[in-house]
C-alpha cells in the first residue's frame, strides 16, 4: 500500500503509528499515512532557528523565482509521493478518493495554487503594500526617501490546516518567498496537496528543511499551535475560540460569509441571482469563502424560491463526472448529522427549507447516495426571524439562509461576524455604513461573488503583518 | 498455536502455570466468599448467585459464572464493604482511579501495591535501576496509587523517591475546556519542579515519568547527561511509535521500561526489548496469577480471539485484598502469546477501546 511519510524538516519518516486513508465511495485504502507525536515535533521545533537563517541567506529574488518553479512542478510534473512518485492525475484522484471533492473541482482548486505561485511578487506586493523586497534580505533598507526595517517575529510558521478544500493552502504560500520556514500540520483526509505543495518546492530547488509536515492528532495539532513562534489555525467556531487572544494564533473560523442586498438593489435581486446562487455553490460550498446567508431588506420571499430553484436543480454526481458541483461526504455520519441538525432547527418556528418544496417528490430527501457516495444536497431557508439560528449557521455544502430585515441599519447590526460580505448598493449613506460596519472583514462593494479572491489582499489578518513588525531603525553614517 | 510453544519450549511453563492460575483461582474464591475473610460486597452479592463460588468455581474458566464485575460498584461508599474481614483490622489505604470526573472509583488496598511493584523491582536490571539509586516520580500522585507504589519501588531497591505534584484530575478539565495556553503552563510548572529536583540530587539515576511529561523533560535537558540510567514509563497510553521515539530519540542509551499500571489489576510490564529485531510494538503481560488479561470479542464478552487479532481486554483481578472477575476494561488491543519470562496470554498495541474514543479524553498528562 501507499505509506505516505512525515516530512522531518524535510526528511522523509515512516512512523509506526499510522491512519489508513479510505476511499470514500468504497471503504477501500488508499494510503497509511504516518501520524507524528507531539514530541517529536517539540522536538524538531528546536532546529528551526537554524533552518530560518538557512532559508534567511536565500535572497527573496531567488525565492520568487523558486515559488515561480514550483507552480509549473506542482501543476504538470511527476513528483515523489512516499517511495513512489505521483502525476498530477494521481494527484487529483487521491485527493478526490479520501476528500471527496470532484476532479474537475479539484482541477480548479490546482489552478489557484498555481496562479498564486506564479503570481507571488505581486500577491507579496499587496501584502507589503509595496515594500522593496531587498529590505527583508538585508534587515533594513530605504525607500521613498523613508528608512525601513522589519523584525521577523518567529523561526516559523506553524498551520493547522482543513480538509475542505486545497485552494485554502494558497494563504499559506507567501511564507515561503517571506523567508519564513513552515510547519504544516495537514487534515488527514487531505494530506495530498500539502505533500505535493511541498515536494514542488523542493525539487525547484528550496532548501528542504524549510518545509515541514506532521499529519497528528489534537495533540500534535497543539503542539505546532504553542511552539511555533506564529501559527495559523483553520478549524471550527469552538476549537478556533479557544485560541482567540493569543497574538501568536491568527485564526481562520467559519466564514459565515454574506451577500447584502439593500434598497433598490434588493427591487432589482434577479439581476444578482447568478451572484447570488454562485457565491452559495461554488466549490461545492465547502469554503469559508461560500456565502451561507443572503441578507436584504426586501424581497425575501421572492429571492429564497429563485435561489432555491436554481439550487435544487444541482445534481449529485459521480467524483470523476466532469459536471459535479457537489463534494461527497468523506464520512457519512457527518452529513447525516448535518442533515439531522437543520431539520431539528427547522422546527424552532420561523425558518422553512425553501428547497424541500423545490426538489420533487422523488428527489425530497436532502441525503442522498450516488456512486457510493453520500451527498448533501444544496439547501435554501427561509429565515423570517433574522435571530433564527440557522440564520448564522453555515456547513460544508451549498447552504444558505435568506433573511429579510426592515433596514440597512437592521441589516449590518445583525448580520454577525462575516468573513466576505459582497454588498451590493447604490446609496453612499449605506455604503458608508457597510465601510464602517466592524463585523464585516474582507468586503467586495459591487457584483463580486463572495469566493471571487484577491490574493493580494489580506485574508482574516495580513500574513506579512502576522511574520513581521516594523520597528523604528536608524544607522550610524559609516 | 501449541506447535509454536512446542518448538519454543514453552508449553510446559505455560500448562505449569496455566495449573498454578486455576489453584490460585480456588483459593482466592474460597478467601473471598468464606464469611470468617471475604468483604461484606462480594459476601452480599453471593446471596444473589445461584451457584456456590466455593464449590463451584474450580479453575480459572469458572469465573464465566460470576456477572461480568461493573466499576461502578466502586463508585462512592462506604468504602469499607470492599475490606476482607481478614484484614478489617489492619491500616488500609483507598486509591482512586485515573484522571476521570464525577464520583471516583475507589479501591481498598493493604498491601498489594506494594506486592506488585515489588514483584516487577525483582526483575529490574541492577545495572540502569541500581540499586540504593533514588528515584524521581514525575506522574500523577494525590489519591492515586502510583504516587505510593513508586516510592515502595525506590524503597524496596534501596533508594528514596523523590515527588512532584501532579493532579491529572485538572488536566483533564483543562483539556476538555480546550484551554491549550493553561495545559502548558501547568505542564512547564510541573517540570520546572522536577527539574529542579533532578539537578539539586545527583543520587538520581532512575524516573518514573508519562510519555508526555518524559518528552517535554528531554525537551528541556539531556537526561543521559544528568545520569540517568533508567526510565520506568507509564501512566497513559503508549503507542510503538513512541517508543521507538523514546529509545532512538528522546532517551538513547537509557533502560526505557513501558509498564502498564491500573489501580484494579496492579502492574504489567512489558516484553523485554529485543535490540536485534528492534521490534518497537509494546506488548503487556499481567502479573499472573494475582491478575489475567483476555483479549475478547467486543460483541461477545466470552469468546476470546485469536493470536493476533483484536479485541476488548477483560481483566480479572485476584489478590485476597481484591476480587474482581472479567471486568470490560476500556481498553482494546491484539492478544499476544506466552512468552519465556511470562507464559500467559498478554496484550500489544494496546488502547483506548475504539467504540469510546469520541468520548473521553486519554493520556494527557
Amino acid at each position: 500500500m501507499l505509506r505516505i511519510p512525515l516530512l522531518r524538516a524535510g526528511e522523509p519518516y515512516f512512523s509506526l503509528n499510522v491512519e489508513t486513508l479510505r476511499d470514500v465511495r468504497t471503504g477501500e485504502p488508499v494510503a497509511e499515512l504516518s501520524l507524528a507525536g507531539a514530541g517529536m515535533i517539540a522536538r524538531d521545533l528546536r532546529r528551526m532557528a537554524e533552518i530560518r537563517r538557512r532559508l534567511d541567506a536565500v535572497p527573496v529574488r531567488e525565492l520568487l523565482a523558486i515559488c515561480g518553479r514550483a507552480a509549473r512542478l506542482f501543476a504538470g510534473e511527476t513528483l515523489p509521493l512516499g517511495e513512489g512518485e505521483q502525476t498530477p492525475e494521481a494527484y487529483l484522484a487521491q485527493l478526490a478518493a479520501t476528500s471527496g471533492m470532484p476532479i474537475a473541482m479539484g482541477r480548479a482548486n490546482m489552478a489557484k495554487i498555481v496562479h498564486n505561485l506564479e503570481n507571488m511578487e505581486a500577491i507579496l506586493g499587496g501584502l507589503t503594500r509595496g515594500l522593496d523586497l531587498r529590505v527583508l534580505d538585508r534587515g533594513y533598507g530605504e525607500q521613498d526617501g523613508r528608512r525601513l526595517s522589519y523584525l521577523r517575529q518567529a523561526d516559523s510558521l506553524g498551520a493547522v490546516l482543513p480538509n475542505n478544500s486545497p485552494g485554502v493552502h494558497a494563504l499559506w504560500l507567501p511564507a515561503i518567498p517571506l523567508k519564513t520556514p513552515l510547519v504544516l500540520k495537514p487534515g488527514t483526509m487531505e494530506p495530498w496537496t500539502p505533500y505535493r505543495i511541498a515536494q514542488a518546492f523542493y525539487a525547484a530547488g528550496l532548501p528542504r528543511g524549510a518545509i515541514s509536515l506532521y499529519p497528528a492528532d489534537h495533540a500534535g495539532a497543539t503542539e505546532v499551535l504553542l511552539r511555533t513562534g506564529r501559527a495559523m489555525f483553520f478549524g471550527d467556531a469552538r476549537t478556533v475560540e479557544s485560541w482567540r487572544g493569543s497574538g501568536k494564533v491568527q485564526l481562520h473560523g467559519p466564514g459565515w460569509s454574506k451577500v447584502l442586498l439593500f434598497d433598490r438593489r434588493a427591487e432589482g435581486w434577479r439581476d444578482h441571482l447568478e451572484l447570488m446562487v454562485g457565491s452559495i455553490a461554488k466549490n461545492g460550498g465547502r469554503s469559508c469563502i461560500n456565502a451561507s446567508g443572503i441578507w436584504t431588506t426586501g424581497h425575501g420571499d421572492a429571492i429564497a424560491e429563485a435561489v432555491a430553484e436554481r439550487l435544487a436543480a444541482i445534481e449529485p454526481r459521480p467524483l470523476d463526472d466532469p459536471r459535479a458541483e457537489l463534494c461527497a461526504f468523506p464520512d457519512p455520519a457527518v452529513a447525516r448529522a448535518i442533515s439531522a441538525m437543520i431539520d431539528d432547527q427547522l422546527q424552532i418556528p420561523g425558518a422553512e427549507d425553501v428547497t424541500a418544496r423545490r426538489r420533487g417528490a422523488a428527489r425530497r430527501r436532502r441525503l442522498v447516495e450516488v456512486d457510493g457516495c453520500t451527498f448533501l444536497r444544496p439547501t435554501v431557508v427561509r429565515c423570517h426571524d433574522p435571530g433564527h439560528p440557522l440564520a448564522a449557521s453555515e456547513f460544508v455544502f451549498p447552504f444558505a439562509a435568506v433573511v429579510e430585515v426592515a433596514s440597512a441599519d437592521e441589516l449590518l447590526e445583525r448580520i454577525g461576524p462575516t468573513l466576505v460580505a459582497t454588498a451590493l448598493t447604490d446609496d453612499d449613506e449605506t455604503r458608508y455604513k457597510i465601510l464602517t460596519c466592524p463585523r464585516i472583514d474582507r468586503l467586495n462593494l459591487g457584483t463580486i461573488p463572495t469566493y471571487q479572491i484577491s490574493w493580494d489582499q489580506p485574508h482574516e489578518g495580513n500574513l506579512f503583518d502576522h511574520l513581521y513588525q516594523q520597528r523604528a531603525f536608524q544607522i550610524a553614517a559609516a | 498455536m501449541s506447535d509454536v510453544l512446542a518448538e519454543s519450549g514453552l508449553e510446559a511453563k505455560v500448562a505449569a502455570a496455566r495449573a498454578r492460575l486455576d489453584e490460585h483461582v480456588r483459593r482466592i474464591v474460597a478467601w473471598h466468599f468464606d464469611p470468617r475473610t471475604g468483604c461484606p460486597f462480594w459476601l452480599e452479592k453471593a446471596e444473589e448467585f445461584d451457584f456456590d463460588p466455593r464449590r463451584d468455581v474450580r479453575g480459572f474458566d469458572d469465573l464465566k459464572l460470576f456477572p461480568h464485575f461493573e466499576d461502578e460498584w466502586l463508585r462512592g461508599g462506604p468504602v469499607r464493604r470492599w475490606v476482607p474481614k481478614a484484614f478489617a483490622d489492619r491500616p488500609i489505604y483507598v486509591f482512586e482511579t485515573g484522571g476521570s470526573t464525577g464520583i471516583p472509583k475507589s479501591r481498598i488496598n493493604v498491601r498489594d501495591f506494594e506486592i506488585d511493584y515489588e514483584q516487577l523491582a525483582d526483575q529490574l536490571s541492577d545495572a540502569t535501576f541500581p540499586r540504593g539509586s533514588d528515584w524521581l516520580m514525575l506522574g500523577p500522585t494525590g489519591p492515586r496509587r502510583l504516587r505510593l507504589a513508586i516510592e515502595h519501588l525506590a524503597q524496596y531497591r534501596g533508594g528514596i523517591a523523590f515527588h512532584v505534584d501532579l493532579d491529572p484530575r485538572w488536566v483533564t478539565k483543562l483539556v476538555k475546556a480546550q484551554r491549550w495556553q493553561e495545559l502548558e503552563a501547568y505542564k512547564e510548572h510541573t517540570i520546572d519542579q522536577g527539574l529542579k529536583i533532578l539537578r539539586a540530587h545527583e543520587s538520581i539515576r532512575c524516573i518514573f515519568t508519562t510519555p508526555k511529561l518524559l518528552e517535554a523533560l528531554c525537551d528541556k535537558v539531556s537526561l543521559p547527561r544528568l545520569g540517568i540510567t533508567g526510565i520506568f514509563c507509564g501512566g497513559t497510553e503508549m503507542n510503538a511509535e513512541f517508543h521507538r521515539f523514546a529509545r532512538e530519540e528522546l532517551v538513547p542509551g537509557i533502560d526505557f521500561l513501558p509498564v502498564y499500571g491500573n489501580t484494579l489489576m496492579g502492574l504489567a510490564p512489558s516484553k523485554p526489548f529485543d535490540e536485534k529485531s528492534r521490534d518497537y510494538t509494546i506488548t503487556y503481560y499481567p502479573p499472573s496469577p494475582r491478575a489475567v488479561f483476555e483479549i475478547v470479542d467486543p460483541d461477545d464478552l466470552d469468546r476470546v480471539v485469536g493470536y493476533g487479532e483484536t479485541g476488548r481486554v477483560l481483566l480479572t483481578t485476584l489478590t485476597e485484598e481484591f476480587f474482581m472477575p472479567r471486568f470490560a476494561e476500556r481498553d482494546e488491543g491484539e492478544r499476544a502469546a506466552p512468552i519465556e519470562p511470562y507464559p500467559w496470554d498478554g496484550v500489544s498495541n494496546l488502547r483506548l477501546f475504539s467504540r469510546f474514543k469520541k468520548s473521553v479524553a486519554v493520556g494527557v498528562y
